[in-house]
Formats: structure tokens, C-alpha cells, sequence
């Protein structure tokens, strides 16, 4: 094969693996504030995913400009989630929060089997078949865009937590739990915000990857699983970790997929997870606990 | 200004607080004086609503106050230096002043206190771009104090101010405290050191295993001689 083919698969992979990032970017975030894992995560990308399906099905609208609606609906969902459903959990065991959350990801994969039934469904814009080509590479113009826009969005939330008063309150929070109820923040709010964020990095992955990959409901777990192999190959609570993470994962689940079968793919994302957690267990960004 | 009648608080089966009364007048200073475990903290973070006490009124000018999560209760004026110091580590000098100053109370002061804090403490300003984790203790108690004063409280309860600091650093702490409750601040003091805390306080209570039993003006607890043989080693 001509080394073109690695270069392009690689790029290819890259660029679907910065929106994995962002959609693992959701899940580090709500991790290293709440504490809380969300076993939900790909399933409310799903949603997200099917959202974009209806919306583009019914009234032609581009995912990739209903992206922030649909980031502004999963942001409801998961503010909703955190203060109604999580916050009574928030002082109960891990395992209450654990089947908590899987309990409601099992009635979400079930309610989208119900409305959207269980065939693959996805959207084909105008430009599904673009293309770049830059000297001997072919780079998927869609691809192109999808991973822009997961740039764009990774950006405004790193901005966010840097430069405004309520994301600096979040990381507060993250920081020191009681210093921030001693000097009265609203840490139920400020909680119940920072899983709305991540909702609404979910949602925005999956309303960009719906122009990538088909939708089907079972889809949901496999990205709950994924996200999470993300996050903990880049670092748990790290964001910059999660969107690192995320590109190597999606390199080399698009490597392992030409040089083996597509469906060995997976075995090669849980290949790197084993190799991060025996010789850097704390992640490739993570801090070492001390 | 402050009231506490009858508080009783449990940590699930475990009494922390018994039947506690006490009495804060406004721009006094309160010392609350007892041993480890006695609930001398149970008591503070109670009163700011960090915990729910199972019975008793907290009356903060006559409305009680009791059960209002910690967020009300500060934007109310009932400020906290807690024990730990508790800054925000990964945080800069800066923004953790700032949030001090996240109360709606504060905010509109946030410049005016701003200019306050770091006159009172230059050494903030100096390292206001710092991570307050990189601070040494003594500025992390300064930063802590400051990020009290920026909510613009009222009231300060000063959990164990002096707690692991440098001698020379212990007596800055307890002038801040001194210069502070000059300039019309209310505060109440839990403090290791029972003579330095009895010699400020107006009116001091000594705490044993959750109750209040003894009380009194400063001078008479220093010359109690239960005070003396139990805190004092006289």
C-alpha cells in the first residue's frame, strides 16, 4: 500500500477522534467537579444524535448549525438530571449512583428504540461527499468540519472555565468542596451547571458526529464505553487529557481498521487502555495522586 | 447580634452539640474555648449552615436563621475563616479573593474591599497571580482571611486562626483580628491558644463534649481556676 493511504486513514482518524475528545470532554468534566460518573454519557449522545436526525429529516436544518441548539437542549436534560435525580444521590454509595445512572441509561436506549425503532439511521448533506485534496492527500471534507467544530467548542468551554466568574467558581469547587460552601458558593447550582456543561459537550459531539457515523440506539452504551476509555487514557480530570485522549483513540481505532479488520477496532482502543493503566496509571495528562 | 438557644446537632447516631446557647453582641469578640472533639467546629459550620442542627434556634438581629443552606447564611453577613484555611489550591491569589466576592451582597463592593484586602495584606498583592496552593501557610491564613473580608461580612467566626503557624505569624493573625474587630467587626473565636483568645475576648464560653459549662467576661475565665488547670496548665 502507498504511504498516502496511512497518512490519509490517520487524518481521517484524527479528525473523528478530536470529536470523540469532546464528547469524553463531557464526561471528564462532570467527573472531576461532581464526582459523579455518568454512566449515561453515550446514551445522551444518542439523544443528541437522534435530535439532529429529526431536525434534519423534518426541516432540512445542518446538524452542524443546530449543533448549539441541540448542545442548549442536552444542557437542560443534564442541569435537570443533576439537581432532580443526582443531587438526593450525591452523599449515598458509589454503587447508588452507579445503578442510578444506569437505570436511566437503560430507559433512555429504550425510549429511543420506542420513537426512532432500531434501524441505523443518518443525515446526507449536500457536502457527504466532498473532499480536500492537498498534494497526494484526500481529506473528507466533512471530516474536516466536524473535527473544526469540535475545536470550536473545546475552546469556548476551556475559555469558560478560565476567564469567566461561574466557570473560576466551578473549578472552586473542583478544588476544595467545603472551602467553597465556607466562603458561600451555590454548590447544588454550580453542580447542577457543571452537568449541564457536560451534557452540552455531549450533545454538541453527537449532533457533528451524526454526519459521521449511523445512529442506532445500541450505540449508546458502546459510547458510554468509549468515552470512558477516553478519559481515562488521557488523564481523569484532565481536559486537555480527554481531547488527547480522544485523538489517540480514534488514530488508532482508524489505523487498526485498515491495517487489521474495522472490527478489530475496539480491541486496539482496550490494547491502549491496558498499556496506559500498567505503565501510567494516572493517565497521560492525569495528575500521580500524592 | 448573634443567638444561639438550645442547639443540639448529630453526626448520624453521634452527639456533637448538646443544648448550646450562646450569645454574640455586636462588635464584640467571642472566644470559644474547649478541647479536640469538643465541637467547637460543629459549632461554627452549624451556624453557617453547613450543617442541619436536629433542634435549637440561631437567631442572626431576631430572624432565625437555622437549617438555610451556607450560601444564604453568608449572604446574610455571617462570614468564615475555617480551620485549614481551605483556599483554593490549583486557584490564583486572585481569583480565589474573588470568590469571596461571588455573594450578591459583595458584589458590587467587590473593587472597594478589593483595595482593602490587599492594603491589609500587601503580600496578596505581590503574589495575586499565583497558585494559592504554591503560598506558604501564614499567606494561605492571610488569603483566607482576605476571602472572608470579601464577601463583606458582618460577623466572622475564626476557626483555629492560629493553627500550625511561625510564632511571628500567630501574633500578625491576631492583630488582623484585633484591628478588624476595631473597625466594627463582630467576631467569634475558637482558638488552641486559650490565654491569647481569653486576654481578646468581651465574653467567652467554654466548650466540653458538645455543652457549654462555663462562661463568661474573658478576665473571669482567665481567672477561673477550672480554666487554668484545664486549658492554661496553671
Amino acid at each position: 500500500m502507498p504511504a498516502e493511504i496511512y497518512l490519509n486513514v490517520a487524518i481521517s482518524g484524527l479528525l473523528t477522534g478530536l470529536v470523540y475528545g469532546l464528547m469524553a470532554l463531557g464526561l471528564s468534566v462532570i467527573f472531576g467537579v461532581v464526582r459523579v460518573v455518568n454512566f449515561a454519557h453515550g446514551e445522551m449522545m444518542t439523544i443528541a444524535m437522534y435530535l439532529a436526525v429529526a431536525l434534519f429529516a423534518s426541516f432540512k436544518l445542518d446538524p452542524l448549525l443546530m449543533l448549539l441548539p441541540i448542545a442548549g437542549v442536552l444542557f437542560l436534560l443534564g442541569y435537570a438530571m443533576q439537581n432532580w435525580l443526582i443531587t438526593p444521590f450525591i452523599n449515598r454509595p458509589e454503587h447508588a449512583q452507579f445503578m442510578l445512572l444506569i437505570a436511566v441509561a437503560i430507559i433512555m436506549v429504550n425510549g429511543l428504540l420506542i420513537v426512532f425503532g432500531p434501524d441505523a439511521q443518518n443525515v446526507q448533506t449536500s457536502y457527504s461527499f466532498d473532499s480536500f485534496a492537498i498534494g497526494p492527500l484526500i481529506i473528507d471534507a466533512t471530516k474536516v468540519y466536524a473535527g473544526l467544530a469540535a475545536i470550536v467548542v473545546a475552546a469556548a468551554l476551556f475559555a469558560f472555565f478560565k476567564f469567566s466568574l461561574t466557570g473560576k467558581a466551578i473549578r472552586a469547587c473542583a478544588d476544595n468542596y467545603t472551602g467553597a460552601l465556607v466562603v458561600g458558593l451555590d454548590v447544588r447550582r454550580l453542580y447542577a451547571l457543571t452537568f449541564g456543561l457536560g451534557a452540552a459537550c455531549v450533545g454538541a459531539a453527537g449532533a457533528i458526529l451524526v454526519l459521521i457515523i449511523d445512529v442506532t440506539p445500541p450505540l449508546g452504551p458502546a459510547f458510554t464505553l468509549l468515552a470512558f476509555i477516553i478519559v481515562i487514557v488521557g488523564g481523569l480530570g484532565s481536559m486537555p487529557g480527554a481531547l488527547l485522549g480522544g485523538v489517540l483513540i480514534g488514530v488508532t481505532e482508524a489505523l487498526a481498521g485498515l491495517l487489521f479488520t474495522p472490527s478489530a477496532k475496539s480491541m486496539f482502543a482496550f490494547a491502549i487502555l491496558v498499556l496506559v493503566l500498567l505503565f501510567r496509571p494516572e493517565g497521560i495528562m492525569g495528575k500521580r495522586a500524592s | 447580634m448573634l443567638k444561639v438557644e438550645d442547639l443540639d446537632v448529630f453526626y448520624g447516631d453521634a452527639r456533637a452539640l448538646d443544648g448550646v446557647s450562646l450569645d454574640v453582641p455586636e462588635g464584640a469578640i467571642v472566644a470559644i474555648v474547649g478541647a479536640n472533639g469538643a465541637g467547637k467546629t460543629s459549632l461554627i459550620r452549624t451556624i453557617a449552615g453547613m450543617h442541619k442542627p436536629a433542634r435549637g434556634r440561631i437567631a442572626l438581629r431576631g430572624a432565625d436563621i437555622a437549617g438555610l443552606p451556607s450560601f444564604k447564611v453568608c449572604n446574610l453577613g455571617i462570614g468564615q475563616v475555617a480551620e485549614g484555611r481551605l483556599v483554593f489550591p490549583t486557584l490564583t491569589v486572585s481569583e480565589n479573593l474573588e470568590m469571596g466576592a461571588m455573594l450578591p451582597r459583595a458584589r458590587a463592593l467587590q473593587k472597594q474591599n478589593m483595595d482593602r484586602v490587599l492594603a491589609m495584606f500587601p503580600v496578596l498583592a505581590e503574589r495575586s497571580g499565583q497558585a494559592a496552593g504554591t503560598l506558604s501557610g501564614g499567606e494561605q491564613q492571610m488569603l483566607a482571611i482576605g476571602r472572608c473580608l470579601m464577601g463583606n461580612p458582618e460577623l466572622v467566626m475564626f476557626d483555629e486562626p492560629s493553627l500550625g503557624l511561625a510564632p511571628a505569624v500567630v501574633q500578625a493573625v491576631l492583630q488582623t483580628i484585633r484591628d478588624l474587630n476595631r473597625d466594627g467587626l463582630t467576631c467569634v473565636l475558637v482558638e488552641q491558644n486559650v490565654a491569647v483568645s481569653l486576654k481578646l475576648a468581651s465574653r467567652a464560653y467554654v466548650l466540653e463534649n458538645g455543652r457549654i459549662t462555663l462562661s463568661g467576661s474573658g478576665a473571669e475565665l482567665l481567672a477561673d481556676d477550672r480554666v487554668r488547670k484545664a486549658y492554661l496548665g496553671l
